[in-house]
């Protein structure tokens, strides 16, 4: 299925022939031109809000440009624990979800036989449902007055005053499990193109069938691997939903904090100091990981 | 080692996929029960088995609204987005052209950053120019993040083609357009169908990024998030229950008809 192809792997049969040099072009020219005014032309805008100051007149919403600087080392400092936060639950939902999600890839491509088409629409399944029904519904199932809590009371694991839901763990199960899909495709998409012949090869060179996972399997899987979890951890560092749902006040995170300071406060600069802040360290974070794991082409 | 034992360890890694399996459905089980439960606007506690949502799925008021709302944005979008996509993907994967790696860091770029980003970016930039947020700016929101997708997509399928098919056309005397319309769209078409499925599942349930740029529209997953406050209403349930149905309904489908497609070539 569709996500499945987001893999770092595909790289184009370019065919340099082809007559009209302007025909390219012409196919990139509106898709583009929308991204520009629609995607680029916000983020610059959105630069120059963030280093604004509150107008004189001090009425909500007004704003002038004294290029404050500033507004970056002041938001970062007072939200400093959320950005730990943000980025410590993305880490933590993004190896959850690799580590259910790659064994899981792993019996669907290798072990699910003529099953294999309808497990791979299982998995994208849950999607069709909203994932908000689905994050209220985890509120719900795990929430005081939810079977989870009860059982768990009755054969007193927990004590009376416990709770799992309005804690982190719930909200990075409930990341874990929102992104889950993310992660999976990719992987599968990876593991299902492997000519098993290579894993034939391996074992009749005597490697047994862990080596063989460990010395082919694996790194032929890595585009997988590092399509997964970039297509959790970014979304998942920038999630406010399932904190907002799950959580409580000490699990918020900075898409909270970036949320209430538009809606709530009208602080648009400090919003917009954020939400770049927030995306240069990803944008670090991407890059860094990309190179390091050796795949250059994602698109 | 005992027959228990080994089939244990044999079996392990289906054991741990089944396990996976039943992680994703819970909540969607949950949903679907919940959907029969009739206990009026605050679908929190089971009361007892009931059709009468399902019978009337738009009881609860604006549920149908915001429904509506969320249908007629995803169809917007997901037409405009699949088209300019399309053009994307095939000016990548069957041309060479200067400004190649530009043209891929754009198409990247949307989808790495987070949604709360662009939703914020894009409404400043509306405000600042005077534009209220609503129903279009929406719609102009979701083309934006709908398009990359579309892009990776379609050009997975557009760079799997076998370029000898498209030789053989030129071969047999198609000219361009001919070999396009004969031969290379036929072949992409399942991708761009699985690019427009994928649209319109993340504009119908994209719910920060509306969020930021629908002002007082409503839409199915700012219904829900508004009225999870005191209770979401059986009726919602209802609603992601049928989409769920649908959607699997139409997925099935398709299988089907490329399995069956796929014997008759063979």
């Amino acid at each position: 299925m569709a996500i499945a192809h987001v893999s770092p792997s595909t790289t184009a049969h370019v065919k340099p022939e082809r007559t009209g040099r302007k025909i390219p072009y012409l196919l990139l020219l509106p898709g583009l031109l929308w991204l520009m005014v629609f995607f680029i032309l916000p983020l610059v805008n959105l630069a120059e809000t963030s280093t604004k100051t509150r107008a004189a007149s001090q009425e909500t919403g007004e704003f002038v440009q004294t290029w404050r600087f500033a507004n970056y080392i002041d938001a970062f400092i007072e939200y400093q624990p959320q950005f730990t936060r943000s980025f410590l639950y993305a880490f933590l939902a993004t190896f959850l979800a690799l580590a259910i999600s790659y064994p899981l890839a792993y019996a669907i491509a290798f072990r699910a036989g003529k099953y294999k088409n309808i497990l791979l629409v299982l998995v994208i399944a849950p999607f069709f449902t909203s994932f908000l029904l689905r994050t209220i519904a985890w509120k719900q199932i795990l929430g005081a007055e939810g079977p989870v809590v009860y059982l768990l009371r009755t054969l007193h694991i927990i004590g009376p005053d416990t709770t799992i839901t309005a804690t982190s763990f719930a909200v990075v199960m409930g990341m874990t499990y929102n992104f889950l899909p993310f992660m999976t495709l990719p992987i599968y998409a990876s593991l299902d193109r492997i000519d098993p012949r290579l894993m034939e090869a391996s074992s009749d060179l005597y490697a047994n069938g862990f080596t063989t996972f460990r010395k082919v399997t694996v790194p032929l899987s890595m585009p997988g691997v590092v399509a997964g979890t970039l297509l959790t951890f970014i979304p998942a560092a920038g999630d406010y939903v399932n904190a907002a749902i799950l959580g409580n006040p000490t699990t918020k995170m900075i898409g909270n904090v970036i949320d209430s300071r538009f809606f709530r406060i009208v602080d648009y600069p400090t919003a917009a100091a954020l939400s770049f802040t927030l995306m240069a360290v990803i944008l670090i974070l991407v890059t860094v990981y990309i190179r390091r794991s050796g795949t250059d082409e994602l698109v | 080692m005992s027959a228990v034992t080994k089939w244990f360890s044999r079996n392990l890694i289906r054991i741990y996929a089944a396990l996976a399996f039943i992680y994703l459905f819970i909540p969607v089980a949950y949903t679907m029960a919940f959907s029969f439960n009739d206990a009026g606007k605050r679908n929190l506690i089971w009361v007892g088995f009931t059709l009468k949502n399902w019978a009337n799925p738009c009881g609860a008021p604006e549920v149908c609204t915001a429904l509506g709302n969320s249908l007629k944005i995803g169809a917007i979008s997901t037409f405009v987005a699949t088209v300019l996509g399309t053009m994307i993907a095939f000016a990548l994967g069957r041309y060479k052209f200067a400004g190649r790696s530009g043209t891929n860091l754009l198409i990247f770029l949307p989808m790495a950053t987070p949604e709360i980003v662009l939703g914020a970016s894009l409404l400043a930039m509306f405000l600042n120019l005077g534009i209220n947020p609503g129903f279009w700016p929406t719609v102009i929101a979701h083309i934006m993040f709908c398009i990359s997708f579309v892009v990776v997509t379609v050009k997975a399928r557009v760079a799997s083609l076998d370029p000898k098919l498209e030789e053989a056309a030129r071969d047999l005397y198609a000219n361009e357009f001919e070999t396009f319309r004969r031969v290379t769209f036929p072949l992409v078409l399942p991708g761009i169908a699985a690019a427009a499925l994928l649209a319109f599942s993340l504009s119908f349930d994209d719910f920060i990024i509306t969020n930021f740029n629908s002002g007082t529209v409503s839409t199915f997953p700012k219904f829900v998030w508004i009225s999870s406050a005191r209770g979401v209403p059986a009726q919602a349930n209802v609603i992601g229950s049928a989409m769920f149905l649908i959607a699997l309904a139409i997925v099935i489908a398709a299988q089907i008809v490329g399995r069956a497609k796929a014997k008759k070539s063979r």
